[in-house]
């Protein structure tokens, strides 16, 4: 017998792109983000056929999770076809053999940048967020080392500072996207900038989260039914954006998040974010019945 | 008070700082920094209500002893309790980071010579009170509001400034913005690290004011640090008289300035005069 019998034959590339000891290291530092929701988990983030800042954390952790059973839909802004998503996804299923797919309901892993699906998640579903920030302190203390510590202190009064002084300057909290939220009860993390209205899906949420930052290589996670708290006041009710009782003019489904589009006359029309929602709403009017699973939201309130 | 019925009539006769539990006890501490031995077995004392002054030159380890009250440094021996509720017969030196920390915010402020060290510079004066709200855990915007105004009016910061940066304020006023946020959450402790130096006479008068004004209507105990006799005299109950690391002399205020033993203190005393 001789060694060659023993070794896998040469192959130019290894199964989902990544090596065997990158995705070694980043499973095991997925485990680590699991046992403590929130924490950030440095790893070493590899060379993948893209641009750091484009979705290579979020890249490399779907192509960790990834086996040729897997379903994959990737969403750009809450569209499946924007051309990020779309090359992502193709990558994705070339290196691995995984299928494609547009609905939420049967993707098994879906990789998304600043959106939440609106149809709620399952036990077997993993959502992969493609994080640009992963440092919710980085506004209030740019030195990392020093952020390490008050994260280890479990140090948040600059934080909730910022938040103080908005509502002094501005009458409300100004903070938008990746709004800084409380992690079973420990770590503050920015759940991606994906905007306040989705932050409420993350909390309890049946799924597992896996949010990753490729330029700035960390990585931390949700785990399922796992509290995620934004900061709020007592005394000054968490507000998601106003979108309840808008329409999307293309598929007529309100009560979800809208892309607002600005028009000549200076007014603007709105259509849903979630472009797949609004595909199979616009499918199920025109007579093909697709089937548009639970939604977090019901007539534009939070109810899960 | 019942208490009080079993001891001899002197002892009931005794001014209240006698008949005291001390607040805070120091004993033993030392600290060297490389070659230099900042403190040697130093022992200190402070009762509830009263105000200690630590006078002594540059170099003779006032600060570093202010910084071990405050807890940012740890000694190389000694022990150090506060009589807060529940910590009696705790040396605060062994608690973990996260404690001492919570216990800091807590129980102890302080007022640095150098705003810079204690205020957020780029936030409003009125968040710098709040922050140490949001530390101990309030979470309501309106109470947090209030009690920074209540802090700053009590420093009589005047209000209509409250949400000023303080790197736009004067150095009073800045030292102002210190002194509300070190007594926002009613301290056991005050510390007060040389706290109207660089101030001009005036002001300085004007904050020494406010200080024992607050003294006189809060009862707080406070160490104050200052190379300024003048200062100390118009403040301090009890002199720590310290040089080269060492407390030379103790006492009562008056007695040390008017009697003073040690040959330092004298000089010290002469020479202001």
């Amino acid at each position: 017998m001789s060694l060659a019998t023993l070794t896998k034959d040469w192959a130019a590339t290894s199964y989902g792109f990544l090596d065997a000891s990158a995705k070694r290291e980043l499973r095991r530092k997925m485990l680590k983000a699991i046992a403590v929701p929130g924490c950030q988990m440095p790893y070493a983030s590899r060379e993948v056929p893209m641009a750091r800042g484009w979705g290579t954390g979020g890249l490399q952790a779907t192509l960790t999770l990834v086996n040729p059973n897997s379903v994959i839909k990737v969403i750009d802004q809450g569209a499946d076809d924007g051309v990020n998503a779309a090359s992502i996804r193709r990558f994705i299923s070339r290196v691995s053999g995984a299928s494609e797919t547009w609905d939420t309901l049967s993707a098994t892993i879906v990789q998304s940048r600043h959106r939440v699906p609106e149809e709620i998640m399952r036990e077997d579903q993993v959502l992969v967020l493609q994080v640009p920030n992963p440092e919710p302190l980085r506004g209030v203390e740019p030195n990392i080392s020093i952020a390490r510590q008050m994260h280890a202190d479990a140090d948040y009064g600059k934080l909730w500072l910022t938040l103080y002084e908005q509502i002094v300057r501005k009458g409300r909290i100004m903070q938008g996207a990746s709004y800084p939220s409380m992690v079973n009860g420990r770590h503050v993390m920015t759940p991606s900038p994906i905007p306040r209205w989705d932050v409420p899906k993350l909390n309890m949420a049946r799924h597992l989260t896996i949010l990753s930052a490729g330029r700035e290589k960390r990585l931390y996670a949700v785990p399922p039914y796992t509290r995620v708290e934004p900061l709020v006041f007592s005394d000054r009710p968490y507000l998601v954006e106003d979108h309840a009782d808008l329409t999307c003019r293309r598929s007529g489904v309100s009560g979800f998040f809208m892309n607002e589009l600005p028009q000549d006359g200076g007014g603007s029309v709105f259509e849903v974010s979630d472009s797949n929602l609004g595909i199979k709403a616009i499918d199920t009017a025109q007579g093909t019945p697709s089937e548009i699973g639970e939604t977090w939201y019901r007539n534009g309130e939070f109810s899960a | 008070m019942s208490l009080d019925l079993g001891l001899p009539a002197l002892e009931r006769a005794a001014p209240r700082l006698m008949r005291a539990e001390p607040l805070l006890t120091m004993r033993d501490i030392s600290k060297s920094f490389g070659n230099v031995r900042a403190l040697r077995q130093v022992d200190a004392t402070v009762y509830p209500g009263e105000v200690m002054g630590i006078v002594g030159e540059s170099g003779s380890g006032k600060s570093t002893l202010l910084r071990m009250m405050n807890l940012e440094d740890t000694p190389d021996g000694g022990d150090y309790t506060l009589r807060l509720p529940g910590r009696e017969n705790e040396n605060l030196f062994d608690l973990a980071r996260y404690e001492r920390r919570m216990l800091c915010a807590r129980h102890i402020g302080i007022v640095y010579q150098n705003p810079h060290l204690g205020l957020l510079m780029r936030h409003s004066s009125s968040g710098n009170v709040a922050e140490r709200l949001l530390i101990a855990g309030e979470r309501s915007f309106d109470v947090l509001r209030d009690k920074a105004r209540e802090a700053l009016d009590a420093s009589e910061f005047p209000l209509d400034r409250m949400d000023a940066r303080p790197i736009e304020l004067s150095g009073g006023m800045q030292q102002r913005v210190q002194l509300a946020k070190a007594i926002a959450l009613e301290p056991a402790l005050l510390l007060l690290d040389e706290p109207t130096t660089g101030l001009d006479v005036s002001v300085q008068a004007l904050v020494l004011d406010t200080l024992k004004r607050l003294q006189r209507d809060r009862q707080i105990t406070m160490v104050l640090v200052s190379h300024d006799l003048g200062v100390i005299r118009t403040m301090a109950d009890r002199v720590m008289v310290m040089r080269h690391g060492e407390v030379v002399e103790q006492g009562l205020a008056d007695q040390v300035f008017q009697d003073p033993q040690h040959p330092y203190t004298q000089q010290l005393v002469h020479a202001k005069l």
